[in-house]
């Protein structure tokens, strides 16, 4: 079949496992400083989902788009450890302070400009948990949309098979290309990174990341060959209408912030066998629930 | 989100070794390789830094993956199933988790896939793997058969063989039967030529072979008709693809459950034969254990840092009489020791690879074109110390895995018994270490010539001139004491064992382990001119080898040449 082009939206989050004191800031928002940046969990759902399809799909590619400050480039790197055969990082000030709508608003700016058969995002990132962004590409991109992925089944030509994890059991969806789907936590977990791949992309860097110490080996090693550079787009890049990034095409609020207080919304039912405890225990720490 | 390299800075430590320059200039043929594989390092830093990034996966996976399967594996273990091993669910994890992160194949050449590493970094896999659960190090740390193969058999055998070790294919060596134990030369499984399919084809039986159903193995056979010796014996690589070997039973053991050991039925198996024919045990086989025993070494070690981690965290978290109980003098005493222990012991382990590696690389380089004097120099002398040491950290390492491992228990105390924590399988696994690949008596037996020969005495006055810091200078001091006695003991045994045969073997083993009470305290001691902190260990060895080089002196030199007599005299008790 046809080769396709796989973009994979991944963002860098704190890493919300070890919250401490000093976590949240006076004002209400994350203290990203105080937390390490870590790939959104899902995110690797997301990225272990497309490189099944490029395993399937011989001659496909998978790429990641992230949007963030230039450090973010450490997740793209990561995906290429894990089998990702680039990236692309959008970064700007003109995008700080974005909401969901203006994130998604930006990142369909750029995935215009890109192009994909598939869009594969994670369900929602442990910082937010709004599970927004990857419906509202589809929608701004006019593609259809299957949320909640937990399996690709099948891939053809023109259409994708897979199943979806609800709340009162499984769906099995068929959908056209191009699409986007957001994956589920219930996924299989992201492959690791391999040994030959860190090796060959250890020094892949973003244009302003060789610019910024051009002289040392890593920068010469990145500029010397296509494969090592990541590509960064600025908001110039990608068309937008500005008015619709960051701060200003960000409607969104923090009006207070209260504690959540978990609910029964999906009942599951264990025994006391060692299997299913311990399986609890997995998706409580995978799910960042438990430290 | 556990990690084994990063968490352990004695393990980073040894990475940094002055000598790794040289290692890696060998290894890489003076960067040769870096414009054709988009892999290959470009220079020494760009390899160090690959080293530690691949070292960084493997100790994830150690610590995320291996280790959190252990108890489950060891639990569960393998099971033949149609004459075929189907390995414990977790140890299936574990092997796909090892492939995906592209860990097969770590020294073996990138021109069949491999990573090009160098042995230290195997080493400290290996380590790593065993600390996580020595029995998958036993199915993972196969792989150097492959470096047999890399050193030996023919260009059409490793394009073969080797690639696939490169894609994840597990290893055996399939060298001992019911009736050839550490007497290899007694093996009997025979190996005939077949015209007709222009194959070896291999029948009989093996036994105790670990990782018995592995993709590919290593079999000892007696190809010369009529023969009953060593000189009778090749070695040849056999396909599991090929079939023609069952798997008739796995052994139940006490430990490293998780490993198969397998008894194999040999039928009209077909084979390729390895090198020359009739060396198989006098040359392959010896450089098969070579590397088995290092790997042991490492193995270990890792246990021995498993076991290390388990009393320190219990002793910090269990109080008795209002406080931890780490801060009782008994306990607190038992934890310096398995420190020093684990460190010093450690230590000895890379030194002695890097020995191994340097001579392996020469030995590579004489493959492909003729060695300068020096080179050659350089390669006898490095070999020397290798056979010298390779026995001795064979030794010390698994003797203190059992050692660090009971300690750990009695650290724990009464809970230390129950099946609740880790440390009652560790003290289950480290039992075999001592015994396979040659038992400690055996490494005696093999290590006994460095002690007569001067290899020992040698590099002990190599570091007898070192620079050292002030910390240890009161160490290095007692230490030069020590081989004073050393020389004394020497000269001792030999001198009555011209007169009374037998004299030097029965004092054998408190020769040795003399050896090595004297070399580890003084790596330790050099080591402390780099890191502060390993003064401790050095000032703490010390004071246990002293105690045990005086304990051995005072037997020497209180024992009469009619003590061999003495020892004899069970040998008629029925």
């Amino acid at each position: 079949m046809k080769q396709l082009k796989i973009v994979v939206l991944a963002k860098q989050v704190p890493d919300t496992r070890n919250v401490g004191k000093d976590a949240m800031t006076p004002e209400g928002t994350v203290n990203r400083a105080a937390l390490p940046a870590i790939f959104n969990p899902e995110d690797l759902n997301a990225l272990e989902a497309a490189l099944s399809i490029k395993d399937r799909v011989a001659g496909s590619t998978v790429h990641i788009l992230s949007m963030g400050p230039l450090r973010a480039a450490d997740i793209i790197r990561d995906a290429m450890f894990r089998g990702a055969d680039g990236g692309y990082l959008l970064t700007d000030r003109k995008f700080a302070g974005s909401d969901t709508l203006a994130t998604s608003y930006a990142l369909s700016c750029a995935l215009k400009k890109i192009g994909a058969d598939i869009i594969v995002a994670g369900r929602q990132a442990i910082d937010g948990d709004t599970a927004q962004v990857g419906p509202q590409v589809a929608e701004k991109l006019a593609l259809p949309q299957v949320t909640y992925v937990e399996e690709i089944l099948d891939i053809a030509d023109d259409k994708i098979v897979v199943k979806r994890r609800l709340e009162h059991g499984v769906e099995t969806v068929e959908a056209p290309l191009p699409l986007v789907i957001t994956v589920n936590a219930s996924a299989a977990e992201c492959r690791p990174q391999n040994a030959k791949r860190v090796m060959k992309y250890k020094y892949a860097l973003t244009k302003s990341e060789i610019a910024a110490d051009a002289e040392a080996f890593n920068a010469k090693m990145a500029a010397s060959k296509d494969y090592l550079q990541i590509v960064e787009l600025a908001a110039a890049d990608v068309d937008p209408d500005e008015n619709q990034l960051g701060l200003t095409g960000s409607p969104t609020k923090v009006k207070a912030i209260q504690n959540v207080v978990f609910q029964a919304k999906e009942a599951k039912k264990l025994s006391s066998a060692d299997k299913d405890i311990e399986e609890l225990m997995v998706e409580l720490i995978t799910s960042r629930t438990l430290g | 989100m556990a990690n084994f390299f990063s968490d352990n800075k004695d393990l980073q430590y040894h990475l940094q070794h002055p000598m790794m320059r040289k290692i890696v200039e060998l290894k890489e043929r003076g960067f040769a390789e870096a414009d054709k594989y988009d892999y290959a390092p470009q220079n020494f830093e760009d390899a160090m830094d690959s080293f530690r990034k691949v070292l960084e996966i493997a100790g994830g996976v150690c610590g995320d993956v291996i280790a959190p399967n252990a108890e489950g594996v060891d639990h569960e273990g393998p099971r033949v199933v149609n004459d075929h091993v189907e390995y414990a669910s977790g140890t299936v994890q574990n092997m796909k988790a090892i492939v995906d992160a592209g860990l097969s194949g770590l020294t073996l050449p990138r021109r069949f896939g491999g990573l090009n590493f160098p042995l230290v970094t195997f080493v400290m896999a290996n380590e790593m793997v065993a600390r996580a659960d020595a029995s998958f190090e036993n199915i993972w740390g196969l792989q150097d058969c492959a470096e047999t193969l890399n050193e030996f058999a023919s260009e059409e055998i490793k394009e073969k063989f080797l690639t696939w070790v490169c894609e994840g294919a597990t290893c055996a060596m399939d060298l001992t039967e019911p009736d050839a134990g550490s007497d290899l030369g007694a093996v009997m499984l025979k190996a005939t030529w077949s015209e007709e399919k222009q194959t070896w084809l291999l029948n009989g039986v093996k036994r105790f072979i670990t990782n018995g159903d592995g993709e590919v193995s290593l079999v000892l056979a007696r190809t010369e008709e009529g023969t009953t010796d060593a000189r009778g014996l090749s070695m040849l690589v056999y396909d599991k693809r090929d079939g023609g070997v069952k798997v008739r039973r796995i052994e139940n053991k006490l430990g490293i459950k998780g490993s198969p050991t397998c008894e194999l039925v040999f039928t009209d198996a077909p084979a390729q034969l390895v090198g020359d024919r009739k060396m198989g045990l006098i040359k392959y086989v010896m450089s098969l254990m070579n590397a088995a025993r290092l790997g042991i070494g490492a193995q270990s070690v890792g246990l021995c840092e498993a076991a290390y981690r388990e009393a320190l965290k219990y002793a910090h978290e269990r109080a008795q009489f209002g406080k931890p109980i780490v801060k009782f003098a008994a306990i607190s005493e038992m934890l310096s020791n398995m420190k020093a222990k684990l460190q010093g012991v450690r230590a000895l382990l890379y030194e002695t690879t890097r020995f191994v590696e340097v001579y392996k690389q020469y030995t590579h380089i004489s493959h492909e074109r003729s060695l300068e004097a020096e080179e050659r120099q350089e390669m006898k002398f490095y070999t020397r110390l290798a056979d010298g040491f390779t026995p001795l950290v064979k030794l010390f390492a698994s003797e203190y895995a059992n050692q660090l491992a009971y300690d750990s228990i009695q650290i724990h105390g009464g809970s230390g018994f129950m099946k609740d924590y880790a440390c009652e399988r560790l003290y289950r696994d480290a039992r075999i270490m001592n015994i396979y690949e040659g038992t400690s008596q055996l490494q005696v037996v093999a290590a006994i010539n460095a002690v007569t020969k001067g290899t020992y005495m040698e590099q002990i006055a190599r570091y007898e001139e070192g620079e050292y810091v002030d910390a240890v200078k009161p160490v290095v001091a007692k230490l030069v004491e020590l081989r004073k006695k050393f020389e004394a003991m020497i000269e001792r045994v030999e001198t009555i064992d011209k007169e009374h045969a037998g004299y030097k073997e029965f004092h054998a083993r408190r020769l040795v382990e003399t050896a090595g009470h004297i070399i580890i305290p003084f790596l330790l001691a050099r080591q402390a001119a780099d890191v502060e902190e390993y003064a401790q260990s050095a000032k703490i060895y010390a004071k246990l080898a002293a105690g045990k080089v005086e304990e051995a002196y005072s037997y020497i030199f209180a024992s009469e040449p009619e003590d061999v007599e003495l020892f004899k005299a069970v040998e008629s008790e029925e």
